[in-house]
């Protein structure tokens, strides 16, 4: 059908349906598409049909786009939460490499992050505070790096995933001659050396 | 004589009109900062050092010359320097050399407590020195020693301070301590200095630096640099290239110590346990043999006794850290330092003397380090510190002054005491650097080259 055609078509079927309503009595059941309280049938332009397609479409867009915002910063905070678990560092007593009943779980919730990303590889850091033999202490936070990687390595985790490196006291996390400073620094950092980017989140 | 005696100006104008040798020449950019522990002979007292007086030294560099030399005596503690003021010395005549003028006034000198007179000038090649016994009214000594170098240079001054050291053995049977030099660690780095303070620069220029150590020769220096994989130690030729120890691949390589024939290296390794000591050709290839068995303890910080038998360390093997002691082949391992059941406090960073008598090591009393010695006869134990935190103590080759690294001064800096008079300690290092001075390591006796 031509342009011209459709519009007198639609124009002939809509007068008809006016006269309709008009001559029937309220007690005769409507016609479904002319009920009482039924707007007449706006006429709408090529132009309105359009923009009726189009806010249609952006509202589909916008809440596509709102689902996958939310989506991605669910995913982001999943992610971040398995990175905090793998960056969570664990502290020691004086002169100690032991771990510690809290110790034990704070390494406890790297695993599955550890286990749902097989490509990710750590630096655990040793460190210890600034009371000891500056010298000792180096030695001190090899044996704190290794008694982690030890513990992970004995949950299943492969020893070719984790490097060990110490400090000593030459890194301190906090500065100053305090119970405090000393217990924020005997501690084991980990580092993400590898597959970082993209964390796999666990189930 | 005694009417003489009333004042000290008195003394010294008699003196000024007795002695007419020695020239007073001056020069420019002279170093004249001695000032502190001067003493007049009147104080002397006899029996104890030998009372040294060193007369005005002649010819260019003459105040530098005369500075460095009385600093030189005094920093060793063997002689008492006499000091006259140089103003109330006359001005040199036409003599500028013992033997060609008038006879010192050796009964005066004996009286002002003098029993040596050194009398110093400066030729073209170098420095000539007369000693006089005062005693014996007579002079003992004339040699020449080699001046090296730019006035003030290094090596100008390490020449002079060879001069000194040879002097002081002459007059004390003690070879002096200032032509040495202390290597120590400031801001990542790895420094050395003179022993008189002179001269601090910096010898490595990358990456950051631990636990330097010198070869019994001064020809190479040892030292741990952190690496991206772990630590390593490094050997270095004095003014030359480094080379990086690479026996114990990865991990945890650290405290250097070359054996008294300097062929040896030892060291502390760890991986995935214990720090354990190991043992290495300093200059070959040869895998390294390991010598502590810690069985996941720490052992670290070795020292060799001179006659490179024996070896002491760091050890956490008791459950907290002592020294131990063993032969150097890590078998009969003996605790050194004993300690009470249930104490925490620990003891560490052993430095065995030159001299074999004293292992001198750190000591944490009331929660602070402090320097002691023990005796290897009886093991009693000799407290030297009690100022602030004092740690890593390394021994001048007399056997008698240490190196330190303490806090008392307000940042940590490298001073330095004497074993014997317990005279207050004196600072080293003045490093404007965040976290001072630290770890100092004292060299053997040094050449001018």
């Amino acid at each position: 059908m031509h342009r011209t055609q459709r519009l007198v078509v639609l124009a002939i079927v809509a007068g008809t349906s006016l006269v309709a309503a008009c001559k029937k009595k309220p007690d005769v059941a409507p016609a479904p598409d002319a009920g009482p309280g039924t707007p007449p049938a706006p006429t709408c332009d090529r132009a309105c049909q359009d923009s009726i397609a189009r806010a249609r479409a952006d509202s589909v867009d916008r809440a596509n786009r709102e689902r996958e915002r939310l989506e991605a910063e669910a995913r982001a905070r999943a992610s971040a939460s398995a990175r905090a678990a793998i960056e969570a560092k664990v502290f020691f007593d004086y002169d100690q490499s032991d771990l510690s009943a809290s110790s034990r779980a704070t390494l406890d919730a790297k695993l599955p992050v550890l286990r749902a990303n097989p490509g990710m590889r750590l630096r655990i850091a040793g460190h210890a505070d600034d009371r000891g033999s500056d010298e000792y202490n180096l030695a001190l936070g090899q044996r704190r790096a290794a008694a982690v990687k030890r513990y992970l390595t004995d949950q299943g985790v492969d020893a070719g995933r984790l490097d060990v490196i110490s400090y000593g006291e030459e890194r301190p996390a906090m500065e100053g001659e305090n119970e405090e400073a000393w217990r924020q620094n005997r501690r084991a950092e980990f580092e993400i050396v590898a597959g970082g980017d993209n964390i796999v989140v666990p189930k | 004589m005694a009417m003489l005696a009333k004042n000290r100006w008195g003394w010294l104008m008699v003196v000024a009109v007795v002695w007419l040798v020695g020239g007073w020449g001056r020069a420019a950019a002279q170093d004249t900062t001695f000032k502190e522990g001067v003493r007049i002979g009147l104080v002397y007292s006899p029996g104890t050092k030998p009372g040294v007086l060193i007369m005005p030294v002649g010819g260019d560099m003459a105040d530098s010359i005369h500075t460095i030399l009385s600093r030189d005596f005094e920093y060793g503690d063997r002689i008492n320097v006499v000091a006259l003021d140089p103003s109330a010395v006359a001005e040199a005549t036409t003599a500028a050399r013992v033997g060609t003028g008038p006879v010192p006034n050796y009964p005066l000198y004996a009286k002002l407590g003098v029993q040596v007179l050194v009398q110093a000038n400066v030729t073209a090649v170098g420095l000539h020195v007369s000693v006089h016994n005062v005693v014996k009214k007579q002079i003992e000594r004339v040699r020449d020693y080699p001046l090296l170098g730019v006035p003030l240079s290094p090596e100008w001054r390490l020449a002079l301070h060879n001069a000194a050291d040879d002097l002081e053995f002459f007059v004390t049977g003690t070879r002096g301590i200032s032509s040495t030099r202390i290597l120590y660690e400031s801001g990542g780095r790895i420094w050395q200095v003179d022993a008189d303070g002179a001269n601090a620069i910096a010898v490595t220029t990358t990456g950051t630096a631990m636990s330097p150590a010198w070869h019994p020769k001064a020809t190479h220096m040892a030292y741990m640099q952190f690496g991206s994989a772990g630590t390593q130690i490094v050997i270095k030729e004095i003014g030359g290239p480094t080379r990086i120890l690479s026996s114990t691949p990865g991990g945890l390589n650290t405290t250097p110590v070359f054996s008294p024939d300097g062929y040896t290296m030892i060291y502390a390794h760890a991986a995935e346990s214990g720090a354990d000591l190991f043992a290495v050709n300093a200059f070959g290839s040869e895998p390294a043999r390991r010598v502590t068995v810690g069985r996941g303890s720490d052992n670290t910080q070795p020292t060799f006794s001179p006659d490179g038998r024996r070896i002491a360390f760091t050890s956490s093997r008791s459950g907290h850290p002592e020294v131990y002691i063993s032969d150097a082949d890590g078998t009969n391992a003996d605790i050194l330092t004993t300690f009470n059941f249930g104490d925490q406090s620990y003891r560490g960073s052993p430095d065995w003397s030159p001299d074999g008598r004293l292992i001198a090591f750190q000591t944490q009393i009331a929660g602070r380090f402090q320097i002691a010695t023990i005796s290897l006869r009886d093991r009693s134990i000799k407290q030297y510190t009690s100022e602030g935190v004092n740690e890593d103590p390394s021994w001048a080759p007399d056997s008698r002054h240490l190196v330190f690294t303490s806090d008392r001064g307000g940042t940590r800096q490298l001073w330095i005491l004497d074993t014997d008079s317990g005279r207050p300690p004196r600072q080293l290092t003045r490093s404007a650097i965040r976290r001072g001075a630290r770890l100092g390591a004292w060299s053997p006796p040094l050449r001018p080259h």
